[in-house]
C-alpha cells in the first residue's frame, strides 16, 4: 500500500470529519468556550485578590498569595485537574451530585488565578507610584485609589497578557476530559478523541485541532493588535503642543510683584 | 480666600532607613502667605512638602495648621484641606480632564454628579481650560496639564496649597503661564508652600523664602533678606550658582 496515501487517509478522511462536525460544533465548541471563559472570569476575580494580597504590606496576606501562586503555577495542569476533580469529587457529590464539570471549571480557575494574579500584580506595579501619591493627596483612601486610579490603568496594560492566558485556558480545557464527562459535557478534544477511537481514524481529532486553531489564532492576532494599539495609542484628536492657550495667562501684575 | 490657614512645621525629622532626610526643619507660614523653599537637589525640599499632608509621616516633630497639630487627624481628611501639585502633573491618564477634577469632588466632598461637574467646570474655567474638559490629559501640553492639576487641587477648596517643583518638567515657554497662575493664587490669599528653582518667582511672589540644605532650613526670611543680604556662606554659594 502507498504509505503516503495511508497517511493522508489517517488524517484527512473527509467522511469522518463530516460525521464528527455537527457534534463538534453543537456540543464540543460550546463546552470548550464555557470551560475556558468561565475559568478566565473566575480566575480573574481570584487573580485580583491574589494580586492585591501579593503587594500588600501585611505579611499574612502576601505570604499565602505567594504560596498559592507558586503551587498552582508550578503544578502541571493535568495534575491540578486530576487532584481537584478526583480529590474534591466526594465534596462535589454533596453539592451538585455526580457531575465532574464544575470541578473541571474550578481546577481551571485555580490554575488561571495563579497566572492571572501575577499578570495583575505586574500590571499594578507598572503604574507609576506617583499616580497613587496623587490620588492619596486628593484625600482618596488606599482602596479608592487602587479601585479608581491604579487598577483601571493596570488593566489596560495587562490586556494582551490576559488574552494570552485565555488562549492557554482554551487549550488547557481539553484536559478536563480526564474527569469523565457526560456525553453532553464533552469539549472539542474529547469529541474528536471519541470519534477517533471509534473509527480508528484520526481525522476527527484533526478537526478538533482545527477548531482550536480557529479560536486561538484570531485571539493571538487580537493580542498583537491590542499590543500595537496600546504601544502607539490612538491617534490624537487635539493639538498636543504649540497651543497658544499656554501663554495667555500672563496676568497683569503677576510677574510684576506681589500686590497683596 | 478667607478659609486659608497658617502653617507651621516644628523640628520635623524624617529618615528613610539610615538616610536622615529631614533633620529638624522649622518653617512658619502665616495665613494667606506664600513661602518658597529653595535649595540644592537632595536637600529634602520635596520630602518636607510631603510631611505637611502626611504622604510621609515625620519621625519626630509636629505639623500645625492654625496652631493645631494634624498628626493625629485622619490623613484622608487632612489631605482634603491640603492641595498638592506635583512636578510631573500626575493627572489620571485614563480619565477625561473633567473626570480628573470631579473624581475627588464626588468621592470626598460628596457632591452630586451635576454639582461636581459645575464646580469642576468653574475651576477649569479659572485656569483657562474649560474648553478642554472632555480631552484626555495626554492630548494636552505640559503647561495645560499642570493647570488642570492646579484646578483639580483647588476644586477641593483647600486651606493650604503645596507646589512641588510645579514648573520643573515644563518646556521653557510653558513655565510662565503656570507661574502666573500660582502668583494669582498667592495674591488672592491662599496659604502656599512652593518648592521651586524659579528664583524670579521666589523673589517676586514669596513672603518668606526658606533655604534648605542637607535636611535643615539654614536660613529663612523675606525675599530681600535672602537674595540681597544672605548671611550663610552655603546660601551665598548656592545663590551665586543659580542667579
Amino acid at each position: 500500500m502507498d504509505p503516503l496515501r495511508t497517511l493522508w487517509e489517517t488524517f484527512f478522511d473527509w467522511e469522518s470529519m463530516r460525521e464528527a462536525l455537527p457534534e463538534m460544533l453543537t456540543v464540543g465548541l460550546p463546552n470548550t468556550l464555557i470551560l475556558a471563559v468561565t475559568a478566565a472570569l473566575l480566575g480573574s476575580a481570584l487573580g485580583i485578590l491574589l494580586a492585591v494580597a501579593g503587594i500588600s504590606r501585611t505579611r499574612w496576606l502576601r505570604w499565602p498569595a505567594r504560596v498559592w501562586t507558586d503551587v498552582f503555577r508550578g503544578l502541571p495542569a493535568a495534575a491540578t485537574i486530576l487532584l481537584i476533580g478526583v480529590g474534591l469529587a466526594p465534596l462535589g457529590m454533596q453539592v451538585w451530585g455526580p457531575n465532574p464539570y464544575p470541578l473541571g471549571i474550578l481546577a481551571l480557575s485555580l490554575i488561571a488565578s495563579a497566572y492571572i494574579g501575577e499578570i495583575f500584580r505586574s500590571g499594578i506595579q507598572s503604574i507609576e507610584a506617583t499616580q497613587l501619591e496623587a490620588a492619596r493627596a486628593l484625600g482618596l483612601s488606599w482602596g479608592e485609589a487602587m479601585r479608581l486610579v491604579i487598577i483601571p490603568q493596570g488593566i489596560r496594560r495587562i490586556l494582551p497578557a490576559w488574552v494570552n492566558q485565555l488562549i492557554a485556558l482554551i487549550k488547557d480545557s481539553s484536559l478536563v476530559y480526564f474527569l469523565g464527562l457526560l456525553a453532553s459535557q464533552r469539549e472539542l478534544f474529547r469529541i474528536g478523541q471519541d470519534y477517533a477511537a471509534n473509527t480508528g481514524n484520526q481525522s476527527a481529532l484533526l478537526l478538533a485541532g482545527l477548531c482550536y486553531l480557529a479560536l486561538t489564532v484570531p485571539l493571538t492576532h487580537a493580542v498583537n493588535w491590542i499590543d500595537r494599539r496600546l504601544r502607539h495609542g490612538r491617534p490624537a484628536t487635539g493639538p498636543a503642543h504649540d497651543d497658544p492657550d499656554d501663554l495667555d495667562l500672563a496676568l497683569p501684575g503677576a510677574a510684576g510683584g506681589n500686590q497683596r | 480666600m478667607s478659609s486659608s490657614v497658617s502653617l507651621a512645621l516644628r523640628d520635623v525629622h524624617l529618615a528613610f532607613g539610615r538616610n536622615q532626610v529631614l533633620r529638624g526643619v522649622d518653617l512658619e507660614v502665616a495665613r494667606g502667605a506664600t513661602a518658597c523653599v529653595i535649595g540644592p537637589s537632595g536637600s529634602g525640599k520635596s520630602t518636607l512638602l510631603r510631611t505637611v499632608n502626611r504622604l510621609l509621616e515625620p519621625d519626630r516633630g509636629d505639623v500645625l495648621l492654625d496652631g493645631r497639630s494634624v498628626l493625629r487627624d485622619d490623613p484622608d481628611v487632612l489631605r482634603q484641606r491640603v492641595g498638592m501639585v506635583f512636578q510631573q502633573f500626575n493627572l489620571f491618564p485614563h480619565m477625561s480632564v473633567l473626570r480628573n477634577v470631579t473624581l475627588a469632588l464626588r468621592r470626598k466632598r460628596r457632591l452630586g454628579d451635576d454639582e461636581a461637574v459645575a464646580v469642576a467646570r468653574e475651576h477649569l474655567d479659572r485656569v483657562g481650560l474649560a474648553a478642554k474638559a472632555d480631552a484626555r490629559p495626554g492630548q494636552l501640553s505640559g503647561g495645560q496639564q499642570q493647570r488642570v492639576a492646579i484646578a483639580r487641587a483647588l476644586a477641593m477648596q483647600p486651606e493650604v496649597m503645596l507646589f512641588d517643583e510645579a514648573t520643573s518638567a515644563l518646556d521653557p515657554e510653558l513655565v510662565k503661564g503656570v507661574l502666573a497662575l500660582m502668583a494669582e493664587l498667592s495674591a488672592q490669599g491662599m496659604t502656599m508652600v512652593v518648592v521651586t528653582h524659579e528664583m524670579g518667582f521666589a523673589r517676586e511672589v514669596a513672603d518668606t523664602v526658606a533655604f534648605m540644605d542637607a535636611g535643615v532650613v539654614l536660613e529663612a526670611g523675606a525675599p530681600n533678606a535672602i537674595f540681597e543680604a544672605a548671611q550663610h556662606p552655603r546660601l551665598r554659594r548656592f545663590l551665586s550658582q543659580v542667579l
